[in-house]
């Protein structure tokens, strides 16, 4: 009885541990982080079109880092939604199982690549790739970040899908083919409708990630902070704006907080993608799907 | 003389090494009913499911044999399985309905053909709901989702559904299990105004429905056809002894 009650309580510990986390990292980015807003002004800080923190008076407009991680990420997602959706349908629906067995833990493999790794590639060998190719003087720029975020993605967005197309009733598929639809017909008109939902999450869930990945931008994104007029400048991402200008800043700065500001920005962004999630998710079943 | 509508001929079955049907000859009448009863595990679905080639999709089945519609052996090589299954339309044993709404449901079919005409399209999906006998029930939301349909108008709507591709054959695979009585005897209704205009095949574990609405009735044991024919006849003087002791109920 004592033991039993006992395990019960530490599992309980484990468990509110993570809620002390979170709470923990919320409580201290918004303290740290709030002051910003009110010595900026909200409009100003998150619409401010120039980040020159360092400048004599220093600029603390974030709207080029909100552009440069949103431009990053949309670019993310269209190397990744094609590619992660289609490896989701060829494993799951066309593969012989041989091939799914070889491909399956492929996919997931690419899943366990260190981000740092994905960043040497993107600097050593797309970098040069790109600048070669269009013509510039160096190839770490937004292109490359969408490129090397997008293939990090693709494992996330392709096992999730996998498994919602996975989950489609067999009779539905059936019922399918059994009014005169083929193969293709089914997969695009029966299996993809029944499986919008976790495909949707896959993909909210991807967004997230790229969004919030700070090791692959930090180096191939180039760290320009202009607002970029095109996916062949090099950006300045949130992410990386915090990693790279944390050591230069001195405590209790205006500079500081504005890092930790980008920083509740940033949470706030992912918190909704999650929220969105979750609400797909719980919406699933209101028409079957 | 009737006229008969499919031809089984020397049908054998295997999945794997495990042969499920032997040797099944047998011709199923036009414009009638024909049941197919038998113990359970004993091959009737999976002989229903070759008349629209639906076996095909298993893996390691093999299948030898003959099946004759329209005068062509359908496991020839050339046949064209979307035609076929439009011609041979099937409603399975739980109402699957696709989850979207239930004008797409029933026009599915003619959609996957390619069917544009928007006006015929709407002709089509109301002529199939009413001959479906669910039509009163549903004509103000033909655009509210299947799934919030009962399951008895759920599974009306499988059976508007496959009339839709305006098919010549109905497999119906035991299509009331899962129905409470009322909903079983609409069908069973039902399956009876059909054979007016198409043959219906119904697979059935349930003798008294057999017996009620089949004009024909096969029964099926251990993969073998051991008795067919009219079914007033099989039912009351079954020829051979095991059919007498399967309605004697001596193999459930
Ligand atoms: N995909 C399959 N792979 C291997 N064996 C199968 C497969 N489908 C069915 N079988 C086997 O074939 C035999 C006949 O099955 P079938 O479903 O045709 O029986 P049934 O007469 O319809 O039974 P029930 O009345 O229970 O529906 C069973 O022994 C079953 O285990
Ligand atoms: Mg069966």
């Amino acid at each position: 009885m004592i033991k039993e009650k006992l395990f019960k309580y530490l599992t309980l510990t484990a468990a509110l541990c993570s809620v002390v986390f979170l709470f923990g990292i919320i409580f201290s980015i918004f303290k740290e982080g709030y002051s910003i807003f009110a010595e900026v002004g909200f409009f100003k800080f998150i619409f401010g079109r120039s980040w020159h923190p360092t400048h004599y008076p220093p600029e603390f407009g974030i709207l080029p880092l909100i552009v440069s991680s949103i431009l990053v990420t949309a670019g993310a997602l269209l190397v990744s939604v094609p590619l992660g959706v289609g490896s989701a349908i060829y494993i799951s629906e066309l593969a012989h199982p041989k091939g799914k067995e070889i491909l399956k833990p492929i996919v997931e493999l690419l899943a366990g690549v260190p981000s740092v790794i994905y960043g040497l590639f993107g600097m050593a060998f797309l970098g040069p790739f790109i600048s070669r190719v269009f013509g510039l003087p160096v190839g770490l720029n937004a292109l490359n970040a969408s490129i090397i975020l997008g293939v990090m993605v693709v494992p996330i967005i392709s096992s999730i899908s996998e498994d919602a197309l996975n989950l489609v009733p067999r009779q539905l598929i059936e019922a399918s083919y059994a009014l005169g639809a083929n193969k293709w017909e089914t997969i695009i008109r029966v299996i993809l409708p029944a499986a919008k939902s976790g495909v949707i999450s896959s993909i909210v869930l991807g967004f997230g990630r790229a969004i919030g990945e700070t090791m692959v931008v930090l180096m191939v994104a180039g760290g320009a902070t202009s607002i970029p007029r095109s996916i062949f400048r090099p950006v300045r991402p949130m992410t990386s704006a915090i990693a790279a200008e944390m050591g230069e800043t001195t405590m209790g700065s205006s500079h500081l907080h504005a890092l930790f500001g980008i920083a509740i920005v940033l949470f706030v962004i992912t918190f909704i993608s999650n929220l969105i999630t979750e609400w797909v998710m719980r919406n699933r079943g209101k028409n079957g799907a | 003389m009737v006229k008969n509508e499919l031809k089984v001929e020397k049908l054998n079955l295997w999945f794997g090494e495990k042969q499920i049907l032997k040797d099944v000859t047998f011709s199923i009448p036009d414009k009638k009913i024909t049941a197919i009863i038998g113990p359970s595990g004993c091959g009737k679905t999976t002989l229903l499911r070759c008349f629209n080639r639906m076996n095909d999709m298993t893996d390691n089945v093999k299948i030898k044999g003959k099946i004759i519609l329209d005068g062509c052996n359908i496991y020839e090589e050339k046949t064209n399985l979307s035609s076929l299954r439009m011609k041979v339309g099937m409603v399975f044993q739980r109402p699957n309905p696709f989850p979207k709404s239930i004008f797409e449901n029933v026009a599915f079919g003619l959609r996957v053909k390619g069917f544009k005409d928007k006006t015929r399209l709407t002709e089509i999906v109301e002529k199939s709901l009413k001959d479906a006998w669910l039509w009163n029930e549903v004509k103000d939301r033909l655009n509210s989702s299947a799934m919030e349909l009962s399951g008895g108008q759920q599974q009306r709507l499988c059976i508007a559904r496959a009339l839709a591709t305006n098919p010549e054959v109905i497999l119906f695979d035991e299509p009331t299990s899962a129905l409470d009585p009322q909903a079983t005897a609409k069908i069973e209704e039902l399956s009876v105004e059909l054979k007016n205009s198409v043959t219906v095949v119904q697979v059935t574990h349930n003798i008294g429905q057999a017996a009620r609405i089949s004009d024909y009735t096969a029964f099926l044991y251990l993969g073998e056809l051991v008795e067919f024919g009219i079914s007033e006849k099989l039912f009351t003087v079954p020829q051979d002894k095991r059919t007498e002791e399967y309605l004697g109920g001596k193999f459930g």
